[in-house]
């Protein structure tokens, strides 16, 4: 009963409505890839360029990462979609978990005593 | 494609070399965790002869740090670890109510990774003595400069078998999500089923960091990297912080199971349900979350600063209350309960004071100030082994009496049990009750000697005496494995302990497919349900049809042993004069990971079906 398991099948099953939906997907992930290359390319060049000052650059560029890692995270990966609570879950708790001691090792290995 | 029959005729060696079964890779963790356990426990035998008189000389300095040093890995990373997954393996899927994990496969890979990683640490005596800079392995005593080819097996060995547990780790948070039977929602899970998707997020979280640690050591030591080397720019402290960003987790990872075994050993014995069931799902979270925060407290004395360390302090005496929730749960439980005092039930119970022990200590160890005291000496000896053996030992204790019926047809000698119980429990306080006191006068761990006349002769030969007894016990605990083999009772029935939860609605011994028909649950505790509101079965939830299961496979073990030779060959690279050069070494085991991983990739393996008539058969065989 497995045997033809490894066959392609000769013609796709899906209805019109769920391919007009993986079209329509598909739109959304080359937009968002194209706005995020936009965004990197915004980054080197505030860096790159003398143009900003560095006070202002630094912020800057944090929040274009900031901005890039919410649209990685619900656009590329899916978590805005429907039935991916435990995705969300995850991602959610271990962004949870790595911030403080992300921070605290900045803060914490540094010479000033906190 | 092919049916049963794929299954028999196989020897018996390579039948458990190549199995997929969660059941028999259960016996296989248990069996490597067991031999872990043991060669760890004679160390420590080794080195309480060492401390029991003053400026004893039976074993040098040297030989005392390597003991101590694999002591403490093995019995975390090869011991606990592997005994706790044992007890994963076999019973969450029974009592979820699937037929296996979500990955078979990927289940054999977590045990033969694991297996080889302990492999490549053990070796490391036959080539110029073991690691010898502590368990948690710290810079500088680390670094390439002081530490020899001991800590380069340390690095790799654990690095090897930390894929291992990462992998069973995500193995089973999928098993957990995805694989329930119908009716088992979250909140009818058994509290071992929450607390083993628990550790696996816990793992998934904690190991990477470990990885990453282990990963820059190996790159100071071998390739001449500096990222722990102040006098280079690197940071000493930094080795600290990735460390026990692990470390801590890694009890919680170790205990939490712990506490879902007695969650399940104490309500089928004191026949009532568990008492505040949602308090302990949410309990468990919540010290899974505040374990993370509370890394610091292994630190304080490394001159953090004032508000650092009453931070950390005030996060780890905040895990005392959801602990001391699941205290008072338990006793609740028991609390009017028909008790039945075997000895499952009895490690169970003696478990609750003996942690809060341990917990007590725990937090007059979190208090900054006083820990300047504490810090590095016997009080912090005590205090752990007192959450390790009184929490985690006994809980795996309690697990094994009580689910070696199901595991392996028939009971434990229960006489022989009460014996080992009362000399484990004994000897453990003996042991280590005393080192509270013998830390606070001062005697500092992870040293070989002390010297006469400081007042510690007598309490260091109390406890040594201690610890012997302790080891008598689990020499009792062998025979009685070995006796009951021979002697016991063959257990028939499907629930010789009149339990509560889905695993005991199984034949023994359970058919390799657990359930011919997936169960339909109807409550928490399905089978006491089912006993009080049923006719005592557990009702299908699909009609008797093929089933479908997965083929074995040798490749878990042959990527297990090229990682040991990638291992083997990473360390060749310290060595003086290797016979065959690294690069050959590392090239053989890449060879053999990578292409058993393609060989896997582009090989079809559909698994196979079991035809309906013989699911039928050999129900009827077994009931």
């Amino acid at each position: 009963m497995a045997d033809d398991l490894s066959k392609p099948f000769p013609k796709s099953s899906m209805s019109e409505e769920e391919i007009m939906k993986i079209n329509k997907e598909r739109r959304i992930q080359v937009t968002s890839f194209a706005f995020m290359i936009f965004l990197t390319i915004l980054a080197f060049v505030a860096v790159a360029t003398e143009m900003i000052e560095v006070g202002f650059a630094i912020p800057f560029i944090l929040l274009l990462a900031v901005i890039q890692f919410f649209l990685q995270m619900y656009y590329f990966m899916h978590l805005k979609d429907k039935d991916h609570g435990w995705p969300n879950a995850f991602i959610i708790s271990g962004v949870v978990l790595s911030t403080p001691a992300l921070i605290a090792l900045i803060l914490l290995l540094g010479v000033t005593k906190y | 494609m092919s049916t049963a029959a794929a299954t028999k005729d196989k020897s018996v060696l390579w039948d458990w070399l190549t199995t997929v079964d969660h059941k028999k890779l259960a016996i296989l963790y248990l069996v490597a965790g067991g031999l872990f356990f043991i060669k760890a426990g004679l160390m420590a035998v080794f080195m309480r002869i060492q401390l029991m008189t003053a400026e004893n000389d039976f074993l040098t300095g040297q030989t005392f740090n390597e003991l101590i040093t694999m002591h403490g890995t093995i019995m975390l990373f090869l011991a606990a670890t592997p005994l706790i997954f044992a007890f994963m393996n076999f019973v969450i899927p029974l009592q979820i109510g699937a037929r296996d994990v979500a990955f078979p496969f990927v289940n054999a890979l977590g045990f033969w990774i694991f297996f080889f990683g302990g492999l490549l640490l053990s070796v490391s005596w036959f080539f110029g003595g073991g690691p010898d800079a502590g368990w948690t392995a710290y810079v500088p005593l680390s670094s390439g400069e002081y530490a020899d080819l001991g800590l380069d097996f340390y690095v790799l060995g654990l690095q090897v078998s930390g894929i291992g547990t990462l992998v069973s780790g995500i193995n089973f948070i999928v098993t957990i999500i995805n694989m329930r039977a119908p009716g088992m929602t979250m909140m009818r899970m058994p509290l071992f089923c929450w607390t083993g998707l628990v550790i696996s997020i816990l793992i998934v979280f904690a190991f990477t960091p470990l990885a990453a640690g282990l990963a820059l050591l190996m790159l100071d030591r071998l390739f001449g990297g500096q990222f722990f080397i102040p006098d280079m720019g690197g940071n000493a402290v930094l080795w600290q912080h990735i460390f026990w960003i692990f470390g801590h987790p890694e009890v919680y990872i170790l205990v939490l199971p712990a506490f879902g075994i007695i969650s399940e050993v104490v309500p089928a014995f004191s026949r009532k349900r568990l008492f505040g069931y949602t308090a302990m799902v949410f309990a468990t979270l919540v010290i899974a979350f505040l374990g993370f925060m509370v890394w610091v407290h292994h630190m304080f004395t490394v001159g953090l600063g004032p508000i650092t360390n009453s931070v950390f302090a005030i996060a780890t005496m905040g895990i005392a209350v959801p602990t001391g929730i699941k205290i008072f749960n338990w006793l609740f439980t028991m609390w009017g309960g028909k008790i039945t005092f075997n000895t499952a039930m009895l490690c169970a119970s003696s478990f609750v004071p003996t942690f809060v022990l341990g917990g007590v200590t725990g937090v007059m160890l979190a208090m900054t100030p006083v820990d300047y005291l504490y810090h590095d000496t016997y009080f912090v000896v005590a205090h752990f082994h007192y959450i390790i053996i009184g929490g985690i030992v006994l809980g795996l204790l309690a697990g094994l009496y009580y689910w070696y019926p199901k595991m392996f047809g028939h009971k434990l000698n229960e006489k022989l049990g009460m014996l080992m119980f009362w000399l484990f429990y004994i000897g453990f306080h003996m042991t280590f009750f005393i080192q509270h006191i013998l830390g606070l006068i001062g005697m500092p761990r992870r040293v070989y000697t002390y010297l006469e006349g400081q007042g510690m002769e007598t309490m260091n030969l109390i406890s040594s005496i201690g610890s012997f007894v302790m080891g008598a016990g689990i020499l009792v605990l062998l025979i009685n494995v070995v006796y009951s083999a021979f002697k016991a009772e063959r257990i028939t029935v499907n629930d010789p302990w009149d339990a509560r939860t889905l695993e005991w609605a199984t034949p023994t011994p359970i058919p390799e497919y657990n359930f011919a028909q997936t169960p339909q649950v109807r409550s928490l505790d399905p089978l006491f349900y089912e006993k009080m509101h049923g006719d005592g079965t557990i009702k299908p939830a699909e009609p008797m049809e093929d089933i479908h299961m997965p083929n074995g496979s040798i490749l878990p073990f042959i990527i297990g042993l090229g990682l040991f030779t990638w291992g083997f060959g990473m360390v060749m690279i310290n060595m003086e004069n290797p016979i065959i050069p690294p690069a050959v070494v590392i090239g053989v085991g890449f060879v053999l990971t990578f292409g058993s991983m393609f060989i896997r990739s582009i090989k079809e393996d559909h698994g196979y079906h079991i035809p309906v008539e013989q699911v039928k058969k050999i129900e009827k065989e077994v009931s």
